[in-house]
């Protein structure tokens, strides 16, 4: 992976472009959510990354990426209202807090922060790959940030279409048994956009 | 503390945290009608969002626990799935409840009345935990 040094304002730019996609995405995020859930997981998610985005670029920024992450972290735990805003709030605030208080880090630094943020999302979950959770876009996806961005990105959506055959596990989802099988996992499609839009601005 | 020593000191507060606001408040009136009217351990209810919708909010889950807070600690009770990720995420947060809040193992409506009228006697937040827990013990069946 490449030596580039990433900014605040490169996470900041990853942020708004997460709340682009989920924008753009809330109702398919919701479609799916209507199938194994109860049907507000776009809804919530664009009212959650509004909230990030607002306090990014309102006022003055954070100074540091692990400033950014760990108010956008924040913002999500107080404004999703479903279960997503605890789970990707924990994700990014963990990751804010690894990456410490540096101006700028490495690709390299960004993999490791985030790997910290899965591990504390399954620890809050008791949830592990292959429990049809965001988990089984997270894992692959932050692994592949090893080869590269665009890596992470496809290994994340991939992650997410192979939740399709899983049976759910965790969750409301979990209450539907069999029937949770064949159903695209909204949580994990979410995570997939997250790192897509990173890969989108490390382009 | 022992009930004894509970005159004069601060009662464990309890928090009811539910997806739904009826269900949260409901609950909390059921605690305290159960617990009797004199009863003095603070409850406070924080169900489903602040526009009044179905989930969890952390706002409303602060503003009730700081509410009840009365320096002996804070029992928080939960029902489902955001309701427990979001008091958890708020726990590790660190500084988002007031100290010595807990989040209790138990059954929500079972847990509520145990917890509320175990907090009552001046018990201890250990005991208003364990009295909670308890409630799981009791098979229906």
């Amino acid at each position: 992976m490449s030596e580039t040094a990433l900014d605040a304002a490169f996470f900041v730019r990853w942020m708004t472009a997460a709340a682009a996609a989920v924008d753009r995405e809330a109702e398919r995020l919701t479609e799916l959510d209507s199938a194994i859930g109860d049907a507000d997981h776009g809804t919530n998610m664009q009212r959650g990354f509004a909230a990030v985005v607002k306090a990014l670029t309102e006022g003055e920024a954070p100074a540091t990426p692990g400033a950014v992450l760990t108010a956008a972290g924040r913002q999500l735990i107080s404004s999703v209202g479903g279960a997503a805003g605890p789970l990707y709030g924990t994700l990014l605030r963990r990751a804010g807090k690894a990456l410490g208080d540096a101006a700028q880090v490495s690709a390299e630094e960004l993999r490791a922060g985030l790997s910290a943020g899965v591990d504390a999302v399954g620890q809050l979950g008791g949830s592990a790959p292959g429990d049809k959770t965001m988990l089984d876009a997270l894992v692959p996806g932050v692994a592949a940030l090893e080869t590269s961005f665009e890596a992470a990105a496809a290994a994340a959506g991939d992650g997410a279409v192979a939740t399709v055959p899983l049976q759910a596990r965790k969750g409301r989802a979990s209450y539907l048994g069999e029937r949770s099988i064949g159903h695209e996992d909204p949580g994990a499609a979410s995570s997939a956009l997250l790192l897509a839009a990173l890969a989108e601005v490390a382009a | 503390m022992s009930a004894a020593d509970a005159a004069g000191a601060s009662l464990v507060g309890v928090v009811l945290v539910s997806h739904s606001g009826p269900v949260a408040d409901s609950v909390a009136a059921l605690a305290r009608g159960l617990a009797g009217a004199d009863a003095g351990a603070p409850v406070a209810s924080a169900g489903g969002t602040p526009d009044g919708g179905l989930g969890t909010s952390s706002e409303l889950i602060a503003e009730a626990a700081r509410s009840v807070d009365r320096g002996a600690g804070v029992a928080l009770l939960v029902d489902l799935g955001s309701a427990v990720l979001t008091v958890k995420a708020l726990i590790a947060e660190g500084d988002e409840l007031p100290e010595g809040s807990r989040l209790v193992d138990a059954p929500f409506v079972e847990g509520a009345v145990a917890a509320v009228v175990t907090a009552s006697t001046g018990a201890d937040l250990d005991a208003v935990a364990a009295a909670a827990g308890e409630a799981y013990g009791y098979r229906k069946e």
